[in-house]
């Protein structure tokens, strides 16, 4: 890796992110907030509001299963609903680059308002720069959401010995969708990208002692699975049979030599749950949209950061975080 | 079908003579590690990773001639494992970086589009890989013959598996037995290994990708140590003379020549290159040989020789990761130290 | 060594056919193999290596049994 450029591995969510954040942006404004490294932040103001911020840079724009404008919004959204904050207001900043058509930016914006209306959000203000280009479009979303002050904070922080890990559904569905079409391999898959809301919602009603949630994004579960696993200081254990993936995803990813553990989701959580609570966890997730194949894939115990999987076959495997590009590997 | 669980129960209690037995197929470490095979065997049944990784065996100028050609306005076309490899000084992906063109595909036949699209542009293809990709090439390489397609050409480093596994065996290499590639079989046939194990009184296991597959050929080979056989265990592809078709082509387009292996030199005969008669397709791939480690206590070659296990590499996690890989053994996902790092 | 896949013939033609795994579908060379509609086959960057013969679970039972042979 070079020292002096930023190359594509740097976007994958993965350690070669993990250090550029590091290096670069903590070392110039970190504080005790950014450190966290949660989803989203929970700061003080007459309520407790949760804040985040992201940005869009698919290509293409338009996948199956969505488009850019739908990525952008259910993206901060369900950052600010995995800190249990109930999202009410967006920021949207585009960049675009001259040659962009008005068309693909009217569908853009056609998605972004049908999404913020499912995902009961107002977008709330908005900025836009044109650049000399080739016509890509980029988009970034900050989110504010309302946490009652009461609730406690959920967290790496709160994980506990004994507590249950859920997925909310089917693994590597919008990288696979994504990769699909650059790859010239064909099949019906669709990202999955959706805002979670329904499901968040209903756990919080019903009082489920969650500890902590992460949406499963770029990097795939066990990326996530692992940065929890360290910032709580816990041994998280899985297993491979009990994980949510579809044949398809499997096949697709035997074709590119890839991994599902590493494909990343835009509509999937991970929760950790405690262990009473975790079976009607899953029940309320699996009875909301989105959540059909939500499954209880593991639990905590006390230790170091370790990620382990139980294999298919019985043996053990020791889980990093993803590195490099996840780029298809053929021989 | 042989009863899985009696299988893994030999293997977990296996407590005879330690028993060493050498993988020499990138796919082969990959399923290893992500399967966790290891923990499911004994403490005296020991899985070493060999030369089975295309991309880490290839010699340090192979990528400095692949970067200058880039550098000199050349579209390279490679499959994705190569982009990280460091030459000796700098990569695919730092050079693409710096504004060179280089595409990833998932077929080289997807140059053909790619060079009728763009005839105004030179396109090279990293031509790297065992057996397995080399018909492929060869292929290729008809159809650009038959539609006078001029404006591609190949850089070569393709490898043949028995010359390097003789060669370890010639070392008195610490092995007991080998998990013979499965895919590169299905081209040359199991039986190309039997001179092998009858020389040097080696069981060969042939096996698939699958866990209960690599666990069956693993208790193969253990029962049969010190027999010179060769048993295969993956014969819904794999036939003794292997795809004789396939080897036609190959011979059609290709001939044997020596092949410099990172990190144990040059290996006669290990290699192939396009035929003279085709020249114009190859791009400048003779005299690829040199090879220069980027730090010189790098232990790659002999990880890439079972001499020592990743971990006794003085660098391995303490200089040497997947961010700042030292070695080729780190850089690839198949590479041993980067299966380790990553799997444990 | 090399990342390959078992699929399922959907179409052919003369130089091309179109292979099927669990969903996924694309077109791989037939130059190297004699394939049929309906075989399965392993294919590898593009191109199809080999026809997968479902019938060898006979061979493999047999050298199990030459393996139990063994002391």
């Amino acid at each position: 890796m070079s020292k002096n450029y930023v190359t594509m591995a740097h976007g994958s969510g993965g350690l070669e992110t993990e250090k550029l954040i590091d290096e670069v942006f903590a070392t110039a404004f970190g504080n005790e907030y950014l450190s966290q490294m949660e989803d989203s932040t929970i700061v003080c103001g007459s309520h407790k509001i949760a804040l985040t911020t992201d940005s869009f840079v698919v290509t293409p724009t338009e996948f199956p299963g969505g488009d850019i404008g739908r990525l952008c919004i259910c993206g901060t959204v369900n950052d600010l609903l995995m800190r249990g904050a109930m999202p009410k207001y967006l920021t949207c900043g585009f960049i675009i680059e001259e040659g962009a058509s008005i068309d693909s930016l009217k569908t853009i914006a056609q998605s972004m308002g049908e999404t913020a209306r499912e995902a009961n959000v107002l977008i709330v203000a908005g900025d836009t720069k044109v650049v000399n280009g080739k016509g890509d479009i980029y988009i970034n979303t900050t989110g504010v959401g309302f946490i009652d002050k009461e609730q406690e904070e959920l967290g790496a922080r709160r994980c506990e010995q004994g507590d249950c890990i859920i997925v909310s559904g089917k693994l590597g569905e919008h990288h696979a969708a994504i990769l699909s079409s650059r790859m010239n391999i064909e099949n019906h898959i669709q990202s999955d990208c959706a805002p979670l809301n329904q499901m968040v919602v209903a756990l919080l009603e019903e009082k489920i002692q969650i500890h902590a949630m992460r949406d499963v994004t770029r990097g795939g579960l066990a990326t996530i699975l692992k940065e929890l696993a360290v910032a709580s200081n816990k041994n998280f254990i899985i297993c491979e049979d009990s994980l949510p993936v579809s044949d398809t995803i499997k096949d697709f990813c035997g074709l590119l030599g890839l991994d599902p553990l590493y494909m990343g989701n835009e509509g999937k959580m991970v929760a950790i749950v405690s262990k009473n609570h975790a079976q009607r966890a899953v029940e309320i997730i699996q009875s909301s949209s989105y959540g059909h194949d939500a499954a209880i894939i593991g639990h905590i115990e006390n230790g170091d950061g370790k990620l382990l999987m139980e294999t298919s076959i019985g043996g053990l495997r020791n889980l990093e975080v993803l590195t490099g590009e996840g780029l298809p590997r053929i021989c | 079908m042989m009863d899985l669980s009696v299988v893994k129960k030999y293997l977990r209690e296996y407590n005879a003579s330690d028993i060493h037995i050498m993988e020499v197929c990138g796919s082969h470490t990959a399923a290893i590690r992500k399967l966790g095979i290891q923990s499911l065997l004994s403490e005296h049944i020991h899985l070493i990773s060999g030369p089975g990784c295309p991309v880490c065996v290839t010699a340090s100028s192979y990528i400095d001639k692949l970067l200058q050609l880039a550098r000199a306005g050349k579209c390279v076309v490679t499959f994705g494992d190569l982009i990280r490899v460091m030459g000796s000084t700098s990569s695919l992906s730092i050079e693409k970086g710096r504004g060179a063109r280089v595409e990833i595909v998932y077929s080289p036949f997807e140059l053909v589009k790619m060079a009728k699209s763009e005839p105004n542009t030179q396109f090279i293809f990293a031509a790297i890989g065992f057996e397995t990709t080399t018909p492929i090439y060869a292929l290729l390489l008809e159809q650009l013959i038959t539609e006078n397609i001029q404006n591609v050409q190949f850089l070569t480093a393709l490898k043949t598996m028995p010359p390097v596994i003789e060669h370890l065996c010639s070392l008195s290499a610490p092995i007991d037995g080998f998990l013979a590639p499965g895919h590169v079989s299905v081209i040359t046939g199991s039986d190309i290994f039997l001179p092998i194990a009858k020389r040097y009184h080696l069981p060969f296991g042939v096996s698939g990708f699958l866990g209960e597959e690599l666990l069956v050929a693993i208790y193969g080979i253990v029962k049969a140590k010190d027999k010179g056989c060769v048993m295969n265990f993956y014969p819904t592809v794999v036939q003794a003379k292997g795809n004789q078709k396939a080897q036609e082509c190959v011979q059609k387009y290709f001939v044997k020549t020596d092949a410099a292996w990172r990190g144990m030199g040059i290996i006669s005969d290990s290699g192939l290159k396009i035929r003279e008669e085709y020249n114009i397709y190859d791009a400048g791939s003779a005299d690829l040989i040199e090879d220069k480690k980027s730090n010189q206590a790098c232990r790659c070659d002999e990880v890439l020789m079972g001499k020592i296990s990743p971990i006794q590499c003085p660098l391995y996690k303490k200089v040497c990761n997947p961010l700042n890989p030292q070695g080729a053994c780190m850089v690839s996902s198949e590479g041993s130290c980067h299966a380790y790092y990553t799997n444990g | 060594m090399c990342v390959a896949l078992p699929g399922k013939v959907i179409k052919l033609n003369d130089t091309d056919a179109v292979v099927d795994f669990n969903g996924n579908q694309l077109t791989a060379k037939t130059g190297l193999v004699d394939i049929q509609l309906g075989d399965y086959c392993l294919v590898h960057a593009g191109c199809i290596l080999q026809k997968v013969e479902a019938d060898e679970a006979k061979k493999l039972a047999a050298l199990m049994e030459e393996i139990e042979a063994f002391t």
